[in-house]
């Protein structure tokens, strides 16, 4: 043979690969293959799909408006050309031909392979009725399926879903959220009946009811019926009729098997293969939801993954077979928390534990069999979920933690005051992480290590949370641990020590007037006697924005840095931000930081990225000397230390710029006048760019202006951190005096809103843009109202503490008690 | 036993709910705890983790939060609470007619023999 000149040669040198099917399974596959030997073959995928390889199970999230298609596509045209895969979309494989081992295309394409790998998933089972051709009856596998549902939903009127299981009910939430009016028809009495038992299906169908679904179980499908030649309802063996402009049949899937029983293939209910994912032909392989192994069909991702990692071994000569997978489920149905493994059927030798809160919509059960979980269902607190999977999948012996199992691993390892954290970094290193893609912790950790500083880098890293996304919150908390952050994640109580949500403890202040800590406590039945490092700040913070002037900050239920106005280091001494209004100083201010720097022996001076400077190194005794001696050059405290007023950034603007439209370092000094002390549910930013060149990144700060020609544009809820937004606009206004009041008029509505610990980015985002629009601007009254009462809290919130502990205030808790000598001294002495 | 107990002063210096600081030349800094419900603590001032200064944290019934990680410390005990590992030696305390006392040899770090210093300095 000639050595190859060009690409195509290239491919000639190589085995020849064909994979039928470009869905989850089919890319997965010739992803692992090209992980291991990304040279040995030259890869064609047919699709019948016309579009690259996405994400299925985020159809869900597309249809509910969650997601957009973009979003959750896998692999790119790009990643397909630079493998040098050639991709088929649109064209189905409609014949195999083993014998002259080639595959023929609808369009009439004929492509010889040496290996075949048959990926063609599922198809949706439709219920043999009549009336199911009708137009307007669809099902719920790809993305045609949503787009006509979206058509639907964009008409209104009614969408009747049959079948209650997890396709169909993530369908009847997206059309619901979508505006049409929904029923659920499920043959079963309980829903999800194959995941849930009947306590849990039980709580997870009053749920949907109390969000305006109707859900008939116990109910099944005589007919569809027609009106004007599309179909207009859906009849029940009972005689019931139910109008509809959609109906969505999710009663099942079956393997797509058609092809390869066509071929001659081992067929019984999937393509029966081995444990390497071989057919009945050697030169034909497959993998996903069409096949059988050891008798078992799959329709989650989660074993696919293990059944592509176990093709790919068995290709390049690593022998590592597929033992079948046990499975577990979530249902993506934002604010429901549900989740299940195992076998919960119950039978003589198991044993139930079971815990219901009726409060909280609890129910947990757990069960066990020879001192081995095995089965769980959650709802309502799903957190433990993955604990428990793990020790049911390694089959742990749980006789010395049984009594506090059913409280979750935080109880069952011995403690109750664990935070969610420690919960994670409790996590044994191959505690799996990542359902979807078999993810452990220790896998999750050594790729953050390897520099996956945030979720998007993890995602596409090691794939953890890339698939339906609901260990995204685990992963964040191991992003955060291995990062060294302290993780500000509310859970949905407040805390551990109470039931009351942060809504409901900010309602209940203001309805009960309530005035102290250990009145709120003792009001809203707090189950620890004095709260915890969670609640106590939230509290204080509460008191202070409900009753301003009249609360007495607790300073006891101050984290560290704000108790002590400035910020602990590792070390354990302190740093100390001076502000600097707008990013101004003088030469005076200049001097006076370095006299401190050297008086002090801060052992580092740095520029902040806050448009200041940071004296590090000071120990707590030093403090308030220190404050003394800025307060003397007329500094106060940056409160860069706080959930507080930081900086207001600013660019130079039009005093100098060639650019500049308006005085942007004038207006940001103002704005910090305005707004410093000011105290608030997280830290706040501010930063004024003189005009849309943005020097001052104004675009990603709680609260920005950006200068123009004709005035100020306002804009909200930007931060950077891991996870970078950019602000929303809010509304442009024409002078500064407007902007001043916006942004005072903003700053009281989060003061009073949001929860604590909660920044601008994640509330604007929890609330809605409409919505903080709304409070806003819908009333002209609205913005003079909510300025006036920010105007009132910083009437007794502007006093620098610096200078009230220069002053003398609060000495114990800077000074020593005594000092001790070592005894030896002492008897010398 | 006369001098077994140190005085180091009344127990109104510390406000109920915080600690407060005592460093001892050639020893580990100790934190003096007072409790909301008015029990007092003393713990060598290091956490067991990365050595956060526990007098700085969060006080909420016998356990202090450490201000850099956030573990969760029994005042009594000494020992990390929940999934946390690790203990912080806890030094004896008194309180007798409104005064703190600690007892001594806890406080005093164990005098370390001439010739072993000399050896170590010949090695290093
Ligand atoms: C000192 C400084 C770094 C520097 O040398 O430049 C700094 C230092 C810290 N930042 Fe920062 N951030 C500093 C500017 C920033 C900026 C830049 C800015 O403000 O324009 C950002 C991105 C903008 C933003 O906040 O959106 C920034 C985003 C963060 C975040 C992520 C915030 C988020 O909402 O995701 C954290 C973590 C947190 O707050 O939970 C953080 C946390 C911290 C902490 C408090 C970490 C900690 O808990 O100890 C650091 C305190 C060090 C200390 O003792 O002073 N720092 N930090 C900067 C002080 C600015 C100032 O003058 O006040
Ligand atoms: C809406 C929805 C939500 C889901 N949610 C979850 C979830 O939360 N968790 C979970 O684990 N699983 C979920 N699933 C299931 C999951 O998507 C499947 O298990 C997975 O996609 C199966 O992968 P596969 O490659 O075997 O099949 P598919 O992803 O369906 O891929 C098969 C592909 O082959 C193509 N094909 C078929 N025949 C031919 C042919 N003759 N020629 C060429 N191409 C062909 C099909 O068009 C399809 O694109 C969900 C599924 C849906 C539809
Ligand atoms: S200063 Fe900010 S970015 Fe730098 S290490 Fe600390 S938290 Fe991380
Ligand atoms: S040093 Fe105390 S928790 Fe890390």
């Amino acid at each position: 043979m000639n050595a190859p000149a060009s690409f195509d040669g290239a491919r000639g040198t190589r085995e020849r690969l064909v994979v039928i099917g470009n869905g989850m399974a089919g890319c997965r596959a010739v992803e692992e293959i090209l992980a291991r030997d990304a040279g040995r073959f030259a890869i064609t995928i047919f699709g019948a799909e016309p579009r690259v390889n996405y994400n299925r199970i985020m159809l869900s999230p597309v249809l509910a408006g969650e997601k957009t298609f973009d979003e959750i596509v896998i692999n790119t045209q790009d990643w397909y050309d630079a493998n040098g895969i050639t991709l088929i979309s649109g064209d189905p494989v409609t014949h195999i031909d083993r014998e002259n081992a080639m595959v023929v295309s609808a369009s009439g394409r004929v492509e010889p392979y040496d290996r075949l790998l048959i990926a063609t998933g599922s198809d949706p089972f439709i219920i043999p009725v009549p009336g199911k051709d009708l137009p307007g009856v669809v099902t719920f596998r790809d993305l045609d399926d949503v787009d006509k549902m979206l058509a639907a939903a964009e008409q209104g009127g009614d969408a009747v879903v049959i079948g209650g299981g997890l396709l169909g009910l993530e369908a009847a939430h997206g059309l619901s959220l979508r505006g049409m009016k929904v029923t659920v028809v499920h043959l079963m009495p309980t829903l999800m009946e194959r995941q849930l038992d009947e306590a849990a299906g039980y709580l997870l169908k009053a749920e949907l009811e109390r969000r305006g679904q109707t859900i008939l179980t116990g109910a099944d499908t005589e007919c569809l019926l027609e009106r004007d030649g599309h179909v207009g309802g859906v009849r029940l063996k009972d005689g019931r009729e139910i109008p509809a402009n959609i109906v969505v049949m999710a009663v099942g899937i079956r393997p797509a098997v058609g092809l390869a029983k066509a071929a001659g293939l081992e067929v019984e209910r999937g393509v029966v293969v081995d444990d390497h994912m071989v057919t009945s032909d050697p030169a034909v392989m497959a993998v996903g939801e069409c096949v059988q192994h050891r008798g078992a069909c799959y329709g989650l991702v989660a074993p696919l993954w293990d059944m592509c990692r176990s093709l790919a071994d068995g290709l390049t000569g690593t022998p590592n077979g597929y033992e079948g997978s046990v499975t577990s489920t979530k249902l993506k149905v934002s604010g429901i928390d549900l989740f299940s493994a195992g076998d919960f059927s119950g039978s003589d030798g198991s044993e139930d534990i079971v815990m219901r809160d009726a409060a909280r919509g609890l129910y947990k059960r757990v069960v066990v069999q020879d001192n081995k979980v095995i089965g769980a269902v959650l709802y309502g607190d799903t957190a433990d979920g993955n604990w428990y999977f793990d020790l049911l999948k390694k089959g742990e012996d749980i006789s010395d933690i049984r009594e506090a199992l059913i409280f979750g691993q935080a109880f069952a390892s011995g403690g109750a005051l664990a935070d969610p954290n420690a919960a994670v970094a409790a996590l044994s290193d191959d505690a799996e992480i990542c359902g979807c893609n078999g993810v452990s912790k220790g896998q999750v950790v050594a790729c953050i290590d390897g520099g996956a500083h945030s979720l998007d880098a993890v995602r596409s890293t090691c794939k953890a949370s890339a698939s339906c996304g609901s260990c995204t919150g685990l992963v964040e908390s191991l992003l955060a641990l291995t990062l060294g952050g302290a993780v500000e994640s509310g859970p949905k109580t407040l805390c551990k020590c109470t039931s009351f949500t942060h809504d409901d403890v900010r309602r209940l202040i203001l309805e009960k007037a309530l005035k102290s800590i250990p009145e709120t406590m003792q009001e809203l039945h707090w189950t620890t006697p004095e709260g915890c490092a969670s609640c106590r700040p939230a509290l204080n913070y509460y008191l202070l924005c409900a009753w301003p002037g009249e609360y007495e900050d607790d300073q006891k239920s101050r984290f560290v840095n704000e108790r002590l106005h400035a910020n602990i280091q590792k070390d354990g001494t302190y740093s100390v931000v001076p502000r600097m209004w707008g990013g101004l100083t003088t030469p005076n201010e200049l001097r006076a930081i370095a006299d401190a720097a050297e008086k002090y022996g801060a052992r580092t001076v740095k520029v902040t990225g806050g448009q200041r400077i940071d004296l590090f190194g000071i120990h707590k005794e030093d403090l308030p000397a220190i404050w003394a001696d800025l307060n003397a050059a007329g500094m106060v405290s940056g409160h860069a230390y706080g959930k507080a007023l930081r900086t207001v950034k600013t660019c130079v603007g039009s005093e100098w710029c060639r650019f500049g439209t308006q005085d942007s370092t004038g207006l940001g000094v103002r704005i910090e006048r305005m707004t410093w002390g000011s105290w608030m549910p997280h830290k706040f930013k501010i930063a004024v760019s003189g005009c849309p060149r943005n020097c001052a990144e104004a675009t990603i700060k709680d609260f920005g202006v950006v200068c123009v020609d004709s005035g100020y544009e306002l804009h909200i809820g930007g931060n950077g951190g891991i996870h970078v937004r950019a602000t929303d606009l809010l509304c442009k206004v024409e002078t500064e005096e407007q902007a001043l009041e916006m942004c005072a008029a903003f700053i009281q509505l989060y003061r009073e809103d949001a929860h604590y610990l909660e920044r601008t980015a994640p509330w604007v985002e929890r609330k809605g843009l409409e919505w903080i629009k709304a409070q806003l601007l819908d009333n002209p009254e609205a913005v003079r109202k909510f300025a006036a009462r920010f105007r009132l809290s910083q009437k007794y919130s502007q006093v620098d503490p610096w200078a009230e502990r220069a002053g003398g205030e609060r000495a114990d808790l800077h000074q020593h008690i005594a000092e001790v000598r070592p005894l030896h001294v002492e008897t010398i002495a | 036993m006369i001098g077994k107990w140190l005085d180091i002063g009344p127990v109104t210096q510390i406000e109920p709910g915080t600690a407060r600081t005592l460093p001892v030349a050639g020893g580990e800094e100790i934190a003096v705890f007072r409790t909301m419900t008015g029990d007092c603590y003393a713990l060598v001032n290091k956490c067991p983790h990365k050595e956060g200064p526990l007098s700085q944290g969060i006080v909420h019934g016998n356990v202090v939060t450490c201000p850099l990680h956030n573990w969760n410390i029994s005042l009594k005990t000494g020992e990390a609470l929940g999934d946390d590992h690790g203990c912080v030696p806890t030094v004896p305390l008194k309180v007798d007619a409104g005064r703190i006392f600690l007892l001594r040899e806890a406080v005093v770090p164990p005098v370390r023999p001439a010739v072993a210093d000399a050896a170590t300095d010949k090695a290093a």
